[in-house]
């Protein structure tokens, strides 16, 4: 026990060369003499710097930590809204769930609904990724010579992501509505019929997708513009020089030039598509029928919409969506490293 | 240590900032006089054109209570219940008193949300109320709301167009389909606009083929049978055949100002609608508007039992100042108001004999359309009933399934919600 004990503290001392147990003269490896642990001696040497993150770590803690451990926890019994605990007005009323176990997951990816929706978000994330990446891109490279009036241009391009998404979402809204809405009045002045935006299975999803790709774009235009400015502008004067074209350039230097931006703020707008509640509900309310729903939009109709609310079921479909998530990152980052990106 | 004080500090804070989020309403309630006093919150979940109207009476309970306030906060009906629910739930926000739609008393209340009325100052002459009303108030024995408005829906038309048409006025499903064409071509007109987006207005289908959504004696799921799959048949064949327009997103707006302008010559919809309709361009001369029971189906002829209560929620720091508002909102003079302002219907049988009421044309026409309206299971379960037709009506209506599975998948939700019935 001594033994293993003094080898995570060699180890320790490994990655700490100059902590305080290095320097001392006691070193006694007879195993008679107290050593502290490597946690405490950590914890002596960097009191300080443990005491400046304490808040950082107490404030996670409570508002991830918690609500995560706990969510985990709901989803192996069958709480609901009528036998959680809770108190209204001088009646308090006992919680009554029980614990299940993996009942609540069976039941979920035993259902068709539940493969059924998956299959839809992850068409949903890949379209809208990968349209917003594209656009992005193009639109940061056109952005990136000089052109009359490129503040202006920029400014334009950016305004969607000022204004809230909500805003946004209730004016496409608007548009797409089929009586009274633009794209109907337009298609229809020019001698086309109306289509149905919202209210046919096939268009809900190409306009939600569509929304989105508005929504995200300027995010990805001003990451990637950054990251086309770091590029130095020797390199591309070197390859005119030997005869590479446009097209030979911007594979060879500007896209591994991108990479690392890139590829970040793809695996961060794939997150945050996967998981894009607003958009969806706003919009179709997950409509018509359920044909553009996806995971965390049914989530929400499994937990808000039938009385009592199920917060067990809901809590699963939460961590079933978080492991999807994770499992997607961590394959993602071996990709990366694969091709021997440093992450 | 001394840091551990930081850390002290920032726990405290939180754990403040955890319970700051939704404040109390009223605190204080007895000065020692007996006289009321405090603020009662009220949940309105009028639509636009009623909010005004509510908001005026509401605040005219400071005439009779001067010392209590009333805080008046107009709250979308889609999204009321919702919120009721995560402030009652979570214990804070939650208003005193709230406008509550019929089929939500039975849910709210299963949940230990609502204060029990019996025995309260907010039941007053409790037999003046019309019984159907009165049914929607209870629960498990006991009284959790009272009435406050009452309705049902019928058919709406516009007299100018039904005539340059030379139609009648339709009483059945088949007659607006017979005369659509008719309708099309003398005025450009369609005849009727079908509400698709909202699963209340599949009932009056359903009840046409004789059919309901259960049958709540024998604990059994009726939906699935036969009339359910006609009401779903019924309704794609309105709009395939172009006798109805639908939408299956904003349904509201669009029905209302595709009537309101003339471009379909009816809908159904409920007294709530009045005061809306007749403020478009086709109802200048309010005489236009007419309203007739709703069509019949192929047996039968039937629409829902609808209507608002007043629920006081249990958790109230003012109860006894709640009990009276929800008294005074459901009187008898606030409901002659309400009538005479809004057309909304009376939920008692005394105000039906004054004479501005009786003598109102969307009363007399109401009234006995309410008399007859169906009345739906007062179950805790009912308001979960709809979201399962919804999303069949618009998958049947936008064609993506056959009005066969959508009745089959509607039985099918609702054998999740209610374990053990058959």
């Amino acid at each position: 026990m001594a033994e293993t004990i003094q080898s995570a503290a060699k180890a320790a001392d490994g990655e700490h060369p100059t902590g305080a147990a290095a320097r001392g003269p006691g070193r006694v490896t007879t195993g008679e003499n107290k050593t502290p642990g490597p946690f405490r001696r950590a914890l002596a040497t960097y009191w300080y710097a443990w005491a400046m993150i304490a808040p950082v770590a107490i404030v996670i803690a409570v508002i991830v930590g918690y609500p995560l451990t706990r969510g985990v926890y709901l989803s192996l019994t069958n709480a609901n809204e009528a036998n959680v605990e809770r108190t209204i007005g001088i009646n308090t009323i006992e919680a009554t769930y029980e614990f299940i176990g993996l009942d609540n997951y069976t039941a979920i990816l035993t259902d068709s609904v539940f493969w059924d929706r998956l299959g839809w978000t992850v068409l949903w994330t890949v379209g809208c990724v990968s349209v917003t990446f594209l656009l992005g891109l193009t639109l940061a490279n056109m952005l990136n010579r000089k052109v009359r009036g490129r503040a202006l241009y920029r400014i334009a391009l950016i305004l969607p992501w000022g204004i809230p998404a909500f805003v946004s979402v209730f004016a496409w809204r608007l548009l797409f509505n089929e009586r009274n809405g633009l794209f109907n009045s337009v298609l229809s002045g020019g001698g086309i019929e109306g289509i149905v935006w919202l209210g046919d299975p096939f268009w809900a999803k190409v306009s939600v997708i569509a929304v989105n790709v508005w929504l995200g774009v300027p995010f990805m235009l001003v990451a990637t513009l950054g990251a086309l400015q770091s590029i130095p502008g020797e390199l591309y004067e070197a390859a005119e020089m030997d005869g590479a074209n446009a097209w030979q350039r911007f594979r060879n230097i500007t896209l591994p030039g991108i990479r690392s931006v890139s590829s970040t703020v793809i695996l961060l707008s794939t997150i945050w598509t996967f998981n894009m509640f607003p958009v969806i509900y706003l919009l179709t309310r997950g409509g018509p029928g359920d044909s553009s729903e996806i995971l965390v939009t049914y989530a929400f109709r499994v937990a808000f919409l039938n009385s009592p609310r199920d917060f067990a079921t809901s809590a699963a479909w939460g961590v079933i969506i978080l492991v999807l998530l994770s499992l997607f990152a961590v394959a993602y980052r071996r990709v990366l490293r694969k091709q021997g990106e440093v992450w | 240590m001394r840091r551990g004080i930081g850390t002290t500090a920032l726990v405290a804070a939180l754990a403040l900032a955890a319970t700051a989020c939704g404040g109390g309403s009223g605190d204080t309630q007895d000065d020692g006089s007996g006289e009321l006093s405090g603020t009662v919150t009220f949940w309105d979940t009028s639509n636009d054109a009623e909010k005004g109207v509510y908001k005026k009476i509401a605040e005219d309970f400071t005439k009779k209570h001067p010392k209590v306030k009333v805080k008046h906060v107009s709250v979308d009906f889609g999204e009321a219940n919702n919120k009721f629910k995560n402030a009652a739930g979570g214990n804070s926000g939650a208003p005193d008193v709230m406008r509550t739609e019929v089929a939500w008393v039975a849910d709210f209340a299963s949940l230990g949300y609502l204060a029990p009325l019996d025995d309260t100052p907010a039941i007053d002459n409790k037999d003046d109320y019309l019984k159907t009303a009165w049914g929607s108030t209870q629960y498990d024995g006991k009284t959790y709301a009272v009435p406050q408005v009452t309705d049902t829906l019928a058919l709406f038309y516009n007299k100018r167009l039904l005539k340059d048409a030379g139609v009648e006025v339709p009483t059945s499903l088949a007659d607006i389909k017979k005369n659509a064409k008719k309708i099309k071509d003398k005025t450009g007109a369609t005849a009727l606009y079908l509400r698709g987006d909202d699963p209340y207005w599949f009932l009056p289908y359903l009840y046409g083929e004789g059919g309901d959504m259960l049958d709540a004696d024998a604990k059994k799921i009726t939906i699935d049978e036969a009339p359910g799959v006609k009401a779903f048949e019924t309704m794609k064949d309105l709009v395939d055949s172009k006798a109805a327009i639908t939408d299956l997103n904003d349904g509201w707006d669009n029905g209302q100002s595709a009537f309101k302008n003339g471009d379909a010559a009816m809908m159904i919809n409920g007294p709530w609608a009045i005061e809306d309709s007749l403020a478009g361009k086709q109802f200048k001369d309010k005489e236009n508007l007419g309203v007739a029971p709703v069509p019949a189906g192929s047996k039968a002829q039937g629409a829902p039992q609808g209507g608002w209560n007043l629920s006081v929620y249990a958790g109230s720091k003012n109860l006894r100042a709640s009990y009276e508002f929800a008294k005074y909102m459901s009187s008898a003079e606030v409901q002659q108001r309400t009538t005479e302002e809004l057309s909304l219907l009376p939920t008692r049988t005394s105000v039906y004999e004054v004479d501005s009421v009786k003598t109102n044309d969307m009363v007399e026409f109401f009234k006995p359309a309410v008399d007859k309206a169906v009345q739906r299971p007062w179950i805790a379960e009912g308001n979960s009933l709809f979201e399962p037709i919804k999303v069949s009506q618009q998958e049947v209506l936008s064609g993506k399934t056959s009005p066969k599975q959508a009745a089959k998948k509607v039985g099918d939700e609702y054998r999740k919600i209610l374990k053990d019935w058959k």
